[in-house]
């Protein structure tokens, strides 16, 4: 029954923390309520369990032994030490910050891992006021099936093998996770390409294996997610294009670009004006610029006009293509 | 999780708490610890059977459940051991790092010194549990710092907003006024959600494309609207829209994945074909033109006259301007 178990489980962390010495499983079997009238291998059983939900929920339990125990029989304690939360003071202006990152999560693993930290901070002392910031919402979504599972793989250091997308099997020691634009990363080790990789967990089609043991890896000393991110990115701008934009429209590309004058040769309709914008992959920017339609000319390079040009003929071709093929 | 995990989880933070609001009412402790009162009746009634009776010098822990019936306020005691809470497990210290730093690329520029602060403090009080922590990010398109002040200045004070807002759909800036009512994230990128008087009704701006935000010293007007869950799927309550089904070569494939998408079935060959609701027209105009051919087919074919005019339109400019293409493309299929 719940309640028993909950019982149990509380008076065996009690035991541990208000002893400084380490105690015996024969005292532990006497002191603590529900295992006395265990025979000895429901004990033995019940209290692995135990120790395994208590470490599970965080609680720190040793395990060593002292001189006196000539049978080198192993003891158990928790340090008061590890155990405690330190003291934490927060500013009226923090705890209203802290009220407001509290309400983030709307994943629900993740949602209850805050809920615990909050019952704690308020444990200690802390008054978190969501009520100064009312008109904040920071939502933390993580759609992406087995999100939890990665998490617990990158705190652990597991190793973790899967199908990639149309990529076929892949393994990564999971460094870090990291979030942009609402998708979710794991950025890792790939022992198979020797080399870090980032992949993209909405990609991932199942999980295979990960690795029982924990501490599966280490990480460099000096490696720095946010940088090897980054890094990991697509390349930012490796090209320029002066383009003309009807006057009031493409925005996007305005915003991103600098103005520009027309080169000398070049005849511009009415209401038009230039400018320079950086791209990085021309298939990428030629999508981009088909949606401006005639409110976009590019005038330079002439591959990427060509290129625009092509993708624009395939957007008309593709009527009578789906005839053909009804 | 099973019950009396989560159950043990809560107990380990109920004692340090109950230990230092003496004469706490019960009602606020469910409140605190979010869960209703007669869950925290359960509570004590557990640790009432709690303590150490038999190794160590002491007794139960006490709990005075005679007043917590009577009157609701709960005393207990004896239990020293339980002065602090647990520390922080690794899982929670990625929770609430990932919380704050989304939190601060939504806050107001004014607002980072206290979120740094705070994230120090957390991090220091979970010492070596943080470490895990540290090895993540979440970013968020979020709008240049000038533009999130502004906005900020605006919700704090309750004044209205003029606004410089590119429409990316429609490819045009617009000029309007809105009463700011809401500052969120969704799905990566930050809103501001607010009522708009140009469309007469509430509306959802994407902080990125805020080319400009200026508060005046008109003060907000009190409008009847219910701010949508931002967690909410877009386009939820909009089953009413027209439905299209496109045939995809695989380099379109990807917008199955970053579109909602009602249904999806492998086509002819390397082909993927979907099927989605279209709200905004202009939406689906540019989807299409970015598209190109890798849209092999579009049902019903009407749904794509408007791309394909545009497209038309451009050719027709650029051959206007002799830049056109004198090959009409390769002769083989798309």
């Amino acid at each position: 029954m719940a309640v028993d178990k909950s019982e149990r489980l509380l008076n065996l962390t009690i035991c541990l923390l208000s002893t400084k010495r380490y105690v015996s499983k024969d005292e532990i079997r006497s002191a603590v309520q529900g295992y006395r009238d265990q025979s000895d291998s429901a004990f033995e059983r019940m209290f692995e369990r135990d120790k395994e939900e208590l470490r599970e929920l965080g609680v720190p339990i040793e395990t060593g032994s002292f001189e006196h125990f000539f049978d080198d029989e192993q003891g158990y304690r928790i340090s008061p030490a590890d155990f405690e939360l330190p003291p934490i003071e927060l500013t009226a202006d923090e705890a209203a910050t802290l009220g407001v990152a509290a309400r983030a999560w709307r994943q629900a693993s993740v949602a209850s891992s805050t809920q615990n930290a909050m019952r704690k901070l308020r444990a200690a002392g802390v008054e978190p006021d969501d009520a100064r910031l009312p008109r904040l919402e920071p939502v933390v979504t993580a759609r992406e099936a087995g999100f939890e599972q990665w998490v617990d793989a990158m705190i652990d250091r597991r190793r973790v093998t899967f199908d990639y997308a149309d990529k076929g099997t892949r393994t990564v020691e999971p460094w870090g996770i990291t979030s942009a634009k609402g998708r979710w990363y794991v950025v890792g080790f790939d022992p198979d390409r020797q080399a870090p990789r980032m992949f993209r967990l909405s990609r991932v089609r199942t999980v295979t294996k990960v690795s029982r043991r924990a501490g599966e890896f280490t990480l460099p000393a000096d490696v720095d997610i946010r940088e090897l991110a980054r890094a990991l990115e697509p390349p930012a701008s490796t090209a320029e294009a002066t383009v003309a934009l009807r006057v009031g429209r493409a925005a996007g590309l305005r915003r991103r670009g600098t103005a520009a004058t027309a080169p000398a040769d070049v005849r511009l309709p009415q209401g038009f004006e230039v400018v320079t914008v950086g791209y990085a992959g021309r298939d990428s920017m030629v999508g981009e610029l088909a949606v401006y339609g005639p409110d976009v000319v590019v005038l330079d390079p002439p591959e990427l006009r060509t290129a625009l040009l092509r993708h624009l003929a395939g957007v008309g071709r593709r009527g009578t293509r789906s005839e053909q093929t009804r | 999780m099973s019950g009396s995990h989560s159950q043990v989880a809560r107990l380990l933070s109920l004692v340090p708490y109950l230990q230092q609001h003496d004469g706490v009412h019960i009602d606020q402790v469910a409140a605190a610890f979010e869960v209703t009162p007669r869950q925290i009746r359960q509570d004590l009634q557990v640790l009432y059977w709690c303590g150490l009776p038999e190794l160590m010098p002491g007794d139960y822990i006490e709990v005075d459940l005679e007043a917590v019936d009577g009157h609701g306020s709960i005393h207990l005691s004896n239990a020293d051991y339980f002065a602090r809470p647990m520390r922080f497990t690794p899982d929670e210290a990625v929770a609430l790092v990932l919380a704050l730093r989304s939190l601060r690329e939504l806050a107001d520029p004014a607002r980072f010194a206290v979120i740094d602060s705070l994230l120090d403090k957390l991090s220091a009080a979970a010492g070596d549990r943080a470490e895990a922590a540290s090895r993540t990010q979440v970013r968020v398109s979020g709008g240049t710092e000038e533009v999130r002040a502004a906005v900020h200045q605006a919700l704090g004070e309750g004044v209205r907003l003029d606004l410089t807002y590119d429409v990316a759909s429609r490819a045009e800036t617009t000029q309007r006024q809105v009463d700011p009512l809401r500052a969120s994230v969704r799905d990566g990128y930050a809103y501001l959600d607010a009522w708009c008087w140009s469309a007469g009704g509430l509306r959802s701006f994407r902080m990125d494309r805020i080319v400009r935000a200026v508060p005046t010293d008109q003060p907000v007007e009190r409008h009847q609207v219910t701010l949508p869950d931002p967690d909410a799927p877009w386009f939820a309550d909009e089953a009413d829209a027209p439905q299209v089904t496109l045939t995809l070569a695989p380099q379109a494939h990807w917008i199955a994945e970053y579109y909602p998408v009602e249904q999806q079935t492998a086509g002819v060959g390397d082909e993927l074909v979907v099927t989605l609701r279209v709200i905004d027209q202009a939406w689906f105009r540019a989807l299409l033109l970015r598209l190109g051919d890798g849209v092999r087919a579009v049902d019903p074919p009407l749904a794509a006259e408007t791309a394909d005019q545009r497209a038309a339109e451009a050719l027709d400019q650029y051959a206007a301007l002799g830049m056109g293409r004198d090959d009409p493309g390769p002769t083989g299929l798309g």
